[in-house]
């Protein structure tokens, strides 16, 4: 158990070195920041000094280090697009992305593991039929598309829903939530439907695929063959052992929803941090990409640390040495 | 044994299976008929292909679609099983048919221990608190010979080997005290050492608790060793069925005897083992007459023409022209 | 000739011909790819030619609402371009992107899977490792980031010209993946059987033997995998243009279209942004279709 949480946790911070290692590639050598930042008219002096301040005169790996040292620190420098420490501009606008993301991820999970097994289950049945094709609708739709579709719907025709920011915030220490004012609450509801409508058709597919695939097992037939109810069959045998797909698929999916959160930002003005990414993007503001490269890493290992953690709560395999056991 | 008793446990007449395809129906089961008495072991052997899984998965009603029922019935005691709904096929299953299947390692779910597995199919069948269930899984698990029962209920599949995991999914075929046990090629997927304590089990067991046996394979040695009676079958048909010492020691039906003589005998050694020509034809293709006939040494008029039924030979039924005393005169 | 009896009498053509929804997107998508092929031809206009542009029939809606004029069927947008041509020519930049970032990956995946297969040990291992990582983020992402370098790196005025381009290794960068695994698997499978060593001893290059056996057995997955991800493909390039990081304005694909028109959606000129919104999803979904149809077809056990 213990040496499995440690190659894992190996394996992270190996990526995220990886990671801090493009990012800081791009940080490093990607525009000339010193130019930027000196604007039009500086002295040679200045320059010298800024390139000092920013140890630009030091070599590849000394740099490397430091950059990866600043980081753990959260320390990612100061924005060229707006003058302020990076820092403190995603700090700003995390707990938007999160809150967001979350109410997503719950609509997706809560709704297409569900009709996943459903469709699964009766794979014959003319529901299961309905939902398997609109579901490729679902697949087919671009997530920005779906969000314009509803806020024409529902703002512009109907007027019932707000179609930009994040309405009235409280404040919790440095955290800022929706969750707590009406109309904080309502102005989730359509960016989160646009979040999750993508991410609940995948999943729903791949739970069906999933469970028809267990359902075509030897164990499932020999499961029949000794007479088990058909609930115990579906829900207690095919069910459990669709999870651990299951799980890996969502967790590949969570990071999903945080990927494509820059889109739902961005048509619904969301004050969040892929909102920032994209209008950097267009900026060519390289400390903030970098950083949030950096970020958006480190919640997908963050996520595969949780999937492997579930995998061995399920899967008894992976938890008992076979040779310990005994054998024959 | 009660093999005096004169109603059979099982009884399956004409049976036919079908597979409807998209260039026709194929008919992968072909007007069988057999009957199994109480604590009988009947031993079905065949290429594969040949349709004997079929009808096994047949009689315990989970043919998979689309391959399904079309003619025939099967009685177990003598009521129809072939028709029920599924929910009263599910309480015989299980409980007045068990099942073992060819492999030990995909029978099992590997996400639940042994125990649970046991004391679910116990507690489906039969009623019991959750402790009687798990004492009786218990002694179930000592009855196949697994060592240390009361420690190893507890561990999953993966933590046994293959031979131990056959006994496993035999015990669990057991749960319920069936009176007959469907076993699919229950030896072929284990190693050779094995498979002999695997027959000897299911030979023991079968005595001690009087279950009758459908044993379903392609390896006669294990036929030899374990049957009361044998059924040979060819292509979808019955070709020989009778007692296990008749068929192997006096084959009748010219498939059999090319069957026979593919096993190497001990003692007298035959100059060559036979071998039978060409190879079973495909259920698409399925020729006029005695569907042997293309392969048979022995192929006489009738047999390009009409197919044989099966005609009593002393104790043996055989489905072979050669044995129809008007056909042979007229062709004589 | 006997290939042709072969395939009519195959069981892919016969589910084809089975499934009236399958034949429908085949057409679907035949129409939308001579639609962009012969876009300069059909259109009633060319939108970026600015002389056959009416400034005064601009904001029109479609002709059969009250102030719709016949020869724009659709409507037009604020700068009097019909939007019926817009997205005619939309959609040859949105598969053109698609089906050249998708050959792309295919090239790169199937190579670097050859690659990784027939080397194995620590190129195997680098590839692999690498593949992992990169399947762990989401392609939109990976695409965003290469592009958004490009941005910085690039000069501005080149970086005009070459949009597509980049957009296209963008995309494509984003895909290899699973062809590599595909290839991969396949070719783990061919190099331990014995042809393979006997080409040794023959004397022909034992990589030349395996692209003339692995290729076949990996064309049915790969076109399967290629099917779906130009669906994806045209998405991608769709959102990344709808941010607005994509093709530039001047040559806009579909997403751009929308993306012009979301500005006007609130005053009330909902056809600027629908139509082209329909087009996509229709030119997707019918793909989607036809990949949907093809994995189940070349793949008998999961009917």
């Amino acid at each position: 158990m213990v040496a499995f949480i440690i190659r894992r946790l190996l394996q992270a911070v190996l990526v995220m070195m990886a990671v801090g290692f493009v990012a800081f590639s791009l940080f490093a050598y990607v525009g000339d920041p010193v130019a930027i930042m000196l604007g039009q008219d500086f002295t040679e002096e200045a320059r010298m000094r800024l390139v000092r301040d920013l140890g630009l005169d030091q070599p590849f790996f000394v740099q490397y280090f430091n950059f990866l040292v600043k980081a753990a620190q959260g320390e990612f420098g100061i924005s060229y697009r707006l003058a302020r420490p990076v820092s403190d501009l995603l700090m700003e606008r995390l707990p938007a992305t999160l809150e967001l993301s979350l109410c997503a991820a719950l609509l997706a999970l809560l709704v297409g593991v569900p009709m996943g097994v459903y469709t699964g289950l009766n794979r014959d049945s003319f529901l299961s039929r309905l939902m398997l094709t609109v579901s490729l609708v679902g697949v087919s739709l671009p997530t920005f598309l779906i969000g314009i579709l509803l806020i024409l719907v529902f703002s512009v025709l109907l007027g019932w829903l707000p179609s930009f920011g994040r309405g009235t915030t409280v404040a919790l220490g440095w955290w800022t939530t929706g969750f707590l004012t009406p109309t904080g609450l309502r102005a989730l509801i359509l960016p989160s439907i646009t979040l999750a409508l993508f991410q609940l058709t995948l999943i729903m597919r791949l739970v069906r695929s999933e469970m028809l695939e267990v359902l075509r097992t030897d164990y499932i037939k020999f499961a029949r063959a000794r007479g088990l109810s058909n609930r115990a069959i579906n829900f207690g045998h095919a069910l459990k052992n669709t999870l651990v797909p299951v799980i890996t698929i969502t967790g590949l999916q969570l990071g999903g929803i945080i990927a494509f959160a820059i889109v739902t930002e961005t048509v619904f003005q969301w004050p969040g941090m892929g909102f920032l990414f994209i209008q950097s993007v267009s900026a060519a503001d390289v400390p903030v990409m970098a950083a949030y490269l950096i970020l958006i890493a480190f919640f997908f290992v963050l996520i595969n640390l949780v999937v492997d953690l579930l995998y061995y709560a399920v899967d008894p395999r992976l938890r008992v040495d076979r040779g310990a056991a005994g054998g024959h | 044994m009660d093999k005096l008793s004169n109603r059979p446990l099982l009884e399956v007449k004409n049976l036919r299976v079908e597979f409807p395809t998209r260039r026709g129906t194929l008919v992968a089961v072909d007007d069988i008929s057999f009957s199994i008495q109480p604590g009988e072991v009947l031993g079905v052997v065949g290429e594969s292909g040949a349709g004997k899984s079929l009808t096994g998965a047949a009689i315990i009603g989970l043919l998979e679609p689309p391959g399904r029922v079309a003619g025939g019935e099967i009685l177990l005691d003598g009521q129809r099983i072939d028709n029920l709904p599924y929910e009263k096929m599910r309480r015989i299953r299980g409980k007045e048919i068990g099942a073992v299947f060819q492999d030990p390692l995909t029978s099992l779910n590997p996400l639940y221990t042994v125990g649970r597995q046991l004391t679910e199919t116990i507690l489906t069948h039969l009623d019991m608190s959750e402790s009687e269930a798990r004492a009786r899984a218990i002694g179930l698990l000592q009855d196949v010979g697994i060592p240390a029962p009361e420690r190893r209920i507890d561990h999953y599949p993966h933590q046994f080997s293959g031979g131990m995991r056959q006994r496993v999914v035999i015990a669990l075929a057991l749960c319920a005290n069936p009176r007959l046990i469907v076993a699919d090629e229950p030896t072929t997927a284990l190693d050779v050492s094995i498979q002999a304590q695997i027959i000897t089990l299911i030979k023991r067991l079968c005595r001690e608790h009087g279950t009758a046996v459908m044993l379903v394979t392609h390896d006669m040695g294990v036929i030899a060793e374990t049957a009361d009676r044998v059924a040979v079958m060819y292509a979808g048909r019955i070709a020989e069925i009778g007692p296990v010492r008749d068929v192997i020691q006096r084959a009748k039906h010219p498939y059999t005897e090319g069957l026979m003589g593919s096993i190497p005998k001990l003692g007298n050694a035959p100059a060559r083992l036979a071998q039978i020509d060409g190879a079973m034809p495909r259920l698409t293709a399925i020729p006029k007459g005695c569907a042997f006939n293309p392969r048979c040494t022995k192929r006489f008029t009738p047999c390009t023409q009409l197919r044989p039924d099966p005609i009593p030979v002393g104790a043996t039924d055989v489905a072979c022209w050669l044995y129809d005393q008007t056909k042979k005169a007229a062709a004589e | 000739m006997d290939a042709v009896r072969r395939f009519v009498d195959s069981d892919v053509f016969y589910s084809f011909r089975r499934s009236p929804i399958i034949i429908a997107a085949a057409i679907v998508t035949v129409l939308f790819f001579a639609g962009a092929v012969f876009a300069p031809l059909i259109a009633p206009q060319n939108p970026f030619d600015l002389r056959q542009l009416n400034l005064m029939d601009s904001s029109l809606p479609p002709a059969w609402l009250p102030d719709g004029l016949p020869q724009y069927p659709l409507g037009t947008d604020t700068q009097g371009r019909d939007v019926l041509s817009t997205i005619l020519f939309g959609s040859r930049i949105s598969l053109l992107v698609g089906v050249f970032s998708v050959v792309f990956a295919m090239i790169l995946g199937i190579s670097l899977g050859l690659l990784a297969g027939y080397v194995g040990g620590t190129v195997d291992a680098v590839i692999m490792r690498v593949a992992d990582v990169q399947l762990s983020f989401p392609a939109i992402l990976i695409a965003l980031l290469i592009d958004g370098v490009a941005r910085v790196v690039i000069p501005r005025e080149l970086h005009h010209d070459i949009a597509i381009y980049v957009l296209i290794l963008a995309i494509g960068f984003s895909g290899w993946v699973q062809y590599a695994r595909t290839v991969r698997g396949s070719c783990m499978v061919e190099k331990s059987k014995e042809y393979v060593q006997a080409a040794r001893v023959i004397g022909r290059h034992p990589i030349a033997i395996m692209l003339q056996h692995v290729l076949p057995n990996v064309l049915g997955p790969v076109l399967v995998i290629a099917t779906i991800h130009l669906a994806l493909a045209i998405i991608t390039e769709a959102t990344l243009s709808f941010l607005g990081v994509g093709v530039p304005p001047t040559e806009p694909s579909l997403g751009t279209l929308i993306r012009i028109g979301n500005n006007f959606l609130f005053s009330g000129e909902w056809w600027i942004t629908v139509f082209p919104g329909l087009a996509l999803v229709v030119m997707v979904l019918a793909v989607n279709l036809l990949g949907d149809w093809l994995r189940d077809a070349l793949n008998p056990k999961l009917r």
